[in-house]
């Protein structure tokens, strides 16, 4: 068998003044995984060579790095399913400071799980002798959360965090999920108090890299769309990011008077998301306003209805009938 | 110097348990190879052994004789006691923590059967028990950040004990390579296991017995090392677990001939014999040419019988495993497996309080405490039943924190000579980096892995480990000649690598020597010049230390011994 090209990223502090891509060539062993080649490489190669690695069997979260341009656990990834082009390029992850090679400094990304209060706050008034019950509903809400390794692929490949390195982050949510859901938190509402700030759960973009790097079941961006579902449920509205939802809502569903029905209205979105009575808010918008009317960018002034509205409003008839029915 | 009460080493269960239990009352600080969540013991899967009594009858009692019984009389019965009563209420209060647990029609802990135990008393999280333990302990290091402090990224070098006390340990911090002393009035190793000088292992490429050996360094004798657990299921070739759970949820072992070999085995337990006996049938059965595969070297277990529906919610973990390492889907076909070197019942001889014993007349070192797998308290003796080892970390790393509390306040820190503990770990470093050097580390250690499966593995005989032992010497010798190219400071993971393979060279030497003398078969332990339990000379635990000359110096200790007579062990 051919020889594939590994092109692994080097940086040593102490030589290098920025990170290049050093070229190894390696036969891979048949089933061999990606950390098994890397591991070759430096076993045989380059003794020089660093990374994280222990349990290579997927759920310890160490050797999770960049593959091809996306984050991946090398141990969970055969070597032969990510050559392009006869190569493999292996980078350290993104939005973390580079210690050596491909060794991150994670120290960000666990302070970002400190700061959801990562534990189970109990009620404690109740004395339970035994443990505590939980239905097998209830555990399935928070399974999926509970399976992060903590491997920071979602960190790595994050949007949001390459632009605001403040954002919690899509791990440090899931986890938040984890407690937002559990049965047997105690702590719900200021959980979703804090998590709906800035740099909360209103700031990811939807992107849904996290949920496509993430090799576990706990998927970020479903766990921020479900604390999304918490904050509506427990009216944690007094934000931009919930009264943006409201006000998508509000309008499509033709729900204030005066705003029309069926479709956006955009003159009403961004001032109800700011809020009506935040005045800094709403001068802070004004500039955007002035541009795009200069521009001939600014949306119809006058609301109307879509022609079929009466089916638009049928429709959230039905959505509220059934949430009714299943959200007792 | 840094300075602490209390200075543990290693963040899996029995640390983090232990950590848990002082923070908040002494100054506790926890050392650590890896991140805590990076642990070998989040890899546990299949559950953790509690007499909860949620599917069936059940009692403490009852599991004190399954696991006297597994572990072929060998395990101290006072602990085995206290482990099996410590039970329910220790993962009631994991429960209480937060921990994720799968649940039963009323909402209690979900438990199901596994090998060895003669009632479903896994309590379980799907097939990811030990991760969500480790994660719930991990968790609430959060809560208590302020009164534990964490050295991730370090590495034990030594264990300052000295005049019958320990009085810290010597470590590098590896994003720096700086050598440090953290002097303490207690030190726990939590440190696990040493399967990894196995080439079919389960074990994390972190489990080089690190603690032992730096307990074996500093002159304390090891416990029991020749016993080492095959597990009878693990992924062909790889030795990555797939869960007993598989078999506790009905999974069948088949042979190349797709027979339930068991049958002829353990004809009441079948798969759910203890896993001795079911990795012994699988060796036996590919050893005698009915192995599955082209070589007839591999088992299978068959899980297609249980339904998609049922694998997915109970065995999640496994199915992916086996896809994605293998590329076989256990809903459509049978895994190819083979035993894999999995545990270590051996280790650093402890009481029912996980005081360090430093011979073996009982002799306590003082301030020195051990728990989980790098302990031999002996509550696994000859064969570690499953779920038994999640249990035993927690119970004991529990029971560590207490015992440790009661030592601490009153006590001193002992003095230590800084300069000369960071001098010699400085030395043992700098005679790698910088002795002119030819061997590779890579050709040692996979001859040592090839070895240890080949002559120390499930089956064992006078000649085999005779070979073992002499390729052992030569193994060493080669290593005094180890090429180490990385002679950089920062995050040098050639040079760690290198010192976890001379504690592999060494504590594999201890496997060997053991083995060798201990002309019986018990447990794990399967001589086959020698195939039956020897209760008149070999009723007890080996305890092997350095004589003055470096040698190994083999000496045994009673097997303590309350409720329940050795008798034939049959299932």
């Amino acid at each position: 068998m051919a020889k594939t090209k590994f092109l692994v990223s080097r940086y040593n502090a102490a030589r290098d003044t920025k990170p290049y891509l050093q070229e190894f060539r390696l036969e891979i062993p048949k089933g061999a995984t990606l950390l098994d080649c890397i591991n070759l490489i430096k076993w045989t190669q380059d003794g020089t060579l660093t990374y994280r690695m222990s349990c290579r069997s997927a759920i310890c979260g160490s050797c999770s790095m960049k593959v091809n341009g996306h984050a991946r656990l090398a141990c969970k990834t055969q070597a032969a399913d990510v050559i392009v082009d006869g190569a493999v390029t292996i980078e350290p992850m993104g939005n973390s400071p580079l210690i050596r090679d491909l060794a991150v400094d994670l120290e960000p990304f666990f302070n970002a799980i400190d700061r959801v209060k990562p534990y189970l706050v109990p009620d404690e008034s109740k004395q339970w002798k035994r443990e505590t019950l939980q239905s097998h509903d209830d555990y399935r809400k928070i399974e999926d959360a509970s399976t992060c390794i903590l491997c920071a692929a979602c960190w790595s490949d994050c949007n949001v965090l390459e632009v605001d390195p403040r954002f919690l982050g899509p791990a440090a949510l899931a986890k938040a999920q984890r407690f937002v859901y559990d049965s047997r938190d105690n702590d719900t509402h200021n959980r979703i108090e804090f998590l709906s700030r800035v740099t909360g759960m209103w700031d990811c973009t939807h992107c849904a890299e996290c949920a496509t790097r993430c090799p576990t079941d706990a998927k970020p961006l479903f766990r921020i769309e479900e604390l999304r579902t918490a904050a509506m449920t427990h009216k944690v509205t007094n934000n931009n990011g919930a009264r943006h939802v409201l006000a998508f809502r509000e309008t499509v569903g033709g729900l204030v008077p005066g705003i029309g029905g069926g479709t956006l209205n955009e003159n009403y979105i961004p001032v109800r998301s700011v809020g009506f009575f935040n005045l800094d808010g709403i001068l802070s918008i004004i500039p955007v306003g002035v541009r795009m009317f200069i521009r001939g960018k600014n949306p119809p002034i006058l609301p109307h209805f879509i022609d079929k509205f009466a089916e638009v409003r049928a429709m959230f008839r039905r959505f509220n009938d059934y949430r009714k029915e299943h959200h007792k | 110097m840094r300075k602490h009460d209390v200075v543990i080493v290693g963040a899996g269960l029995a640390g983090l348990r232990a950590a848990l239990e002082l923070a908040g009352k002494v100054d506790v600080a926890v050392v650590s190879k890896v991140y805590p969540s990076r642990s070998h013991s989040g890899a546990a899967q299949g559950g953790v052994a509690a007499a909860m009594a949620n599917e069936s009858d059940d009692s403490p009692e009852l599991h004190m004789y399954d696991t006297v019984k597994g572990s072929d009389y060998l395990g101290d019965q006072d602990a085995i006691e206290i482990m099996t009563h410590d039970a329910p209420i220790t993962i009631t209060e994991m429960e209480h923590l937060g921990c994720v647990f799968s649940r039963d029609a009323e909402g209690r802990i979900a438990q199901r059967e596994f090998g060895g135990h003669s009632k479903p008393r896994a309590c379980y999280a799907a097939d990811r028990t030990g991760h969500a333990l480790l994660h719930t302990l991990y968790e609430q290091s959060f809560k208590y950040k302020k009164d534990i402090t964490f050295y991730n990224e370090w590495y034990l070098l030594d264990l300052i004990y000295q005049d019958g006390s320990a009085r810290g340990i010597v470590a590098m911090d590896m994003k720096t390579g700086e050598i440090e002393v953290i002097h303490a009035k207690a030190v726990l190793f939590g440190t696990g296991g040493y399967g990894r000088a196995y080439k079919i292992t389960s074990n994390a490429f972190a489990n080089t017995g690190d603690g032992i050996m730096a307990a074996y360094r500093a002159g304390l004798p090891l416990e029991d090392m020749e016993f080492v657990q095959f597990h009878p299921t693990g992924l062909y070739q790889q030795g990555i677990l797939m869960s007993e759970a598989a078999r506790g949820e009905g999974g069948y072992l088949l042979n190349g001939n797709m027979e339930r070999f068991m049958e002829r085995y353990a004809k009441s337990r079948m798969e759910l014999a203890p896993r001795d006996i079911v990795s012994r049938a699988e060796q036996t059965e590919i050893n005698e040419g009915r192995g599955a595969g082209p070589r007839k070297d591999y088992i299978y277990i068959d899980l297609r019988h249980l339904g998609r529906e049922k694998i997915l919610e109970k065995l999640p973990q496994i199915r992916q495993l086996a896809i994605d390492f293998l590329g076989v889907d256990c809903i459509d076909n049978p895994i190819p497996i083979q035993p894999t070197a999995h545990y270590s019942m051996g280790g650093i001889p402890a009481s029912k309080n996980c005081e360090v014993y430093s011979d073996e007349k009982g002799t306590i070192v003082k301030g020195f405490y051990a728990a989980g797998e790098c302990s031999c308290i002996s509550v696994h003796g000859a064969n570690r039943l499953g779920t038994n080892s999640l249990l035993d970390a927690t119970v004991f790393g529990r029971r560590a924190g207490k015992s440790i509390l009661n030592y601490v306040v009153g006590a001193q820190h002992e003095p230590v000579n800084e300069a000369e503990e960071k001098r010699k770990a400085r030395k043992r470093i700098d005679d790698l980096l910088y002795t002119p050097s030819t061997e590779s580390a890579n050709d040692i250690r996979n001859e040592l892995k090839e070895m240890m499966t080949t002559n120390v593995g499930v089956y064992r005989d006078k000649e085999r480990l005779a070979a073992a032992h002499k390729k052992l010497k030569e193994l060493q010798q080669r290593f005094t000649n180890v090429r180490v190219e990385d002679k950089g400071k920062v995050f040098n993971t050639e040079v760690i690598e290198a010192l976890e393979l001379a504690n592999m060279l060494a504590y594999s030497e201890l496997i060997i020597t053991g083995a060798e003398a201990r002309t019986e078969s018990r447990g794990a332990h399967a001589r086959v010049d020698y195939p039956k339990r020897d209760d008149a000379n070999w009723m007890k635990h080996t305890m092997a230390s350095a004589g003055a000359d470096g040698s190994i110096q083999l000496k045994y200790k009673p097997v303590v011994i309350t409720k329940h007579q050795p008798e034939e062990r049959k299932y």
